[in-house]
């Protein structure tokens, strides 16, 4: 029988794990650690800006830990999704933390760098052989696009990983992988079931997100074997139960039966959860359907411009029961002043002002069954966003103002209908990022998208 | 009657990624899982209705071994877009707890 051990030291590195649970991890002698280091979760600006999620310190002290452990055992420390967008600059930056740390306690090891980010000329040539596919819902693709993102990145699947572990890495950092690759790689690589292994994968990844009430961010382990896994938390106060490992599959995830993979999809349609005893779960009757092609995700963020932002509260009954119409009125007419002011150069597309109403549906927007409900004062949330900040911090001075004073019918004389909390009553956000692509590419091999690049330390 | 809210362990809202919302609502034990399931309060239509989206948008599970049950629809709005107010979709199933569930017919 085939038993492949993983240990995941918790749900996203830099987010922590006790000590004592990962020595107790360690003890159990895993034939891997892993750990995811990043999302879409956060936004678009991550990616976009090249920009990690948590402090070089938070992330320095998980990866010391990981290293330590698996420098010890002899075994692959696999780090997914560096710097958290996993474009270059975040693989770049956990390398740095990697380097420092191994230079501090005189460790010497094979590493390996798997670069996701993609190459523009080789995106133009896939989507015009027609070979990048949209997911549903994706926005609008075309060459464009590809050009104007600031970065994007394909999310590898286990196929790398592996390479990288049998060129001898014993520390594999990568940019953008899917979750589960980072765990399912050495388990397959050894032979472990496959369905056992990529289900085991999914329920790792987050941690002791798929503990029973989760305390904290903290380290799990499990036990792959031929045709089921076992899977516990290491810190003996907290448990996995049936449920928990089962609901594990719901959680960021839109179908928990069927979760696609770039090799195939793992189908947990006839999983079977029990408990071993009251914290660990046995599940059997997991799939993975390999799939006849390839299919890599891709993300990619742009820089949508530059932000100011207006908080304003508004109390005055008179101007609550007219508000969409007070607001509609007052922005048209701050469009012939926004000419006024700039003469001509900032073209009414070159500016968005956007109102958000807190106390009505300032959360849910479209989705807000409440929406023709107003309480007795509202928020106003207002964003100017412009080609770069100096123009949309002058729109935003300019509107404040004019929004201040706008009238209503009701009243004869200079109305104040705004109460700002701050003055000035404009912030600059700085750059804002959108998400550009919910795209797959077609490659030819699983590996073609991914430049890895070995390092000895 | 009772709430949704009164009868769930947990009830949520998340990003699946920055397209997809995703809504769980999940239970401590069998009976009142299958209570609620039976009850019909939440179903592909009436969360089609609740939300104002198309009926053939909504994805719905009903997971027994996790006792949940599970819906997935297209973001209103890409994740962190101009127009978007909740950047991890954290709060969308407000709607869903004050739900409240009758006996089954």
């Amino acid at each position: 029988m085939t038993e492949v051990r993983v240990l995941a030291a918790t749900g996203m590195l830099g987010s922590g794990f006790l000590e004592s649970s990962f020595a107790r991890g360690v003890a159990l002698q895993p034939q891997v650690i892993a750990c995811d280091a990043g999302s879409t979760d956060g936004g678009p600006a991550y990616l976009g800006a090249g920009m990690p999620f948590f402090s070089p310190e938070a992330v320095g002290r998980d990866l010391r830990l990981m290293l330590r452990g698996a420098l010890q055992l002899g075994v692959p420390m696999v780090i997914g999704s560096c710097g958290f967008g996993g474009g270059d600059a975040g693989l770049e930056g956990v390398r740095d933390i990697v380097l420092d740390i191994a230079r501090e306690e005189g460790m010497r090891f094979r590493a390996a760098l798997i670069h996701s980010e993609q190459d523009k000329g080789y995106l133009k040539r896939r989507l015009a052989e027609g070979r990048i596919l949209p997911l549903d819902p994706a926005p609008d693709l075309d060459e464009g696009v590809i050009e104007r993102s600031a970065h994007i990145v394909g999310a590898m699947g286990h196929e790398p990983i592996a390479a990288a572990i049998e060129a001898g890495a014993q520390v594999v950092l990568c940019g953008r992988a899917t979750d589960t690759s980072l765990f399912a790689a050495v388990p397959v690589m050894r032979g472990a079931g496959e369905g056992p292994a990529w289900h085991a994968a999914k329920t790792l990844e987050c941690g002791t997100a798929a503990t029973a009430f989760r305390k904290r961010p903290d380290s799990i382990f499990a036990w792959v074997r031929d045709d089921h896994f076992d899977i516990a938390p290491l810190d003996p106060d907290s448990r996995c139960t049936p449920q928990s490992i089962a609901a594990h599959t719901l959680y960021e995830n839109a179908d928990p039966f069927l979760i696609t993979e770039p090799s195939g999809t793992i189908d947990t349609t006839r999983a079977r959860y029990e408990a071993l005893d009251d914290r660990t779960v046995r599940v059997t009757g997991s799939a993975f359907n390999k799939a006849n092609r390839t299919t890599i995700k891709l993300e990619g963020a742009e820089l949508a411009g530059y932000q100011s932002v207006i908080v304003a509260g508004v109390r005055e009954p008179f101007i609550l029961r007219q508000l969409d119409s007070w607001l509609a009125a007052m922005q048209s007419r701050f469009a012939d002043r926004v000419q006024e002011v700039f003469r001509g150069r900032v073209a009414p597309g070159d500016y968005a002002i956007r109102v958000r109403i807190y106390g009505r549906d300032g959360v849910m927007g479209k989705l807000e069954p409440r929406a023709a409900e107003l309480g007795h004062e509202v928020c106003l949330l207002i964003t100017v966003t412009a080609a770069d900040q100096k123009t949309a911090k002058a729109i935003a001075k300019s509107f404040a103002h004019f929004a201040l004073h706008f009238p209503i019918p009701e009243w004869g004389g200079l109305i104040s209908g705004l109460a700002f909390p701050f003055t000035p009553s404009e912030m600059d956000k700085g750059p804002v990022y959108r998400f550009t692509l919910n795209h797959i590419v077609v490659p030819d091999d699983p590996q073609e998208m991914f430049r890895t690049e070995l390092l000895e330390v | 009657m009772p709430i949704l809210g009164d009868l769930a362990k947990l009830i949520r809202s998340k990003n699946a990624g920055p397209f997809t919302l995703t809504f769980d609502v999940m239970f401590d034990d069998e009976a009142t899982y299958r209570h609620v399931v039976a009850s019909r309060v939440l179903t592909r239509a009436r969360f089609a209705a609740i939300y104002g989206v198309p009926e053939e948008k909504v994805m719905f599970f009903e997971h027994d071994a996790a006792r949940a049950i599970k819906i997935s629809i297209p973001r209103p709005y890409v994740q962190c877009d101009l127009d978007d107010g909740d950047a991890y979709g954290g709060q969308q199933h407000a709607p869903l707890v004050e739900l409240e569930v009758p006996d089954p017919a």
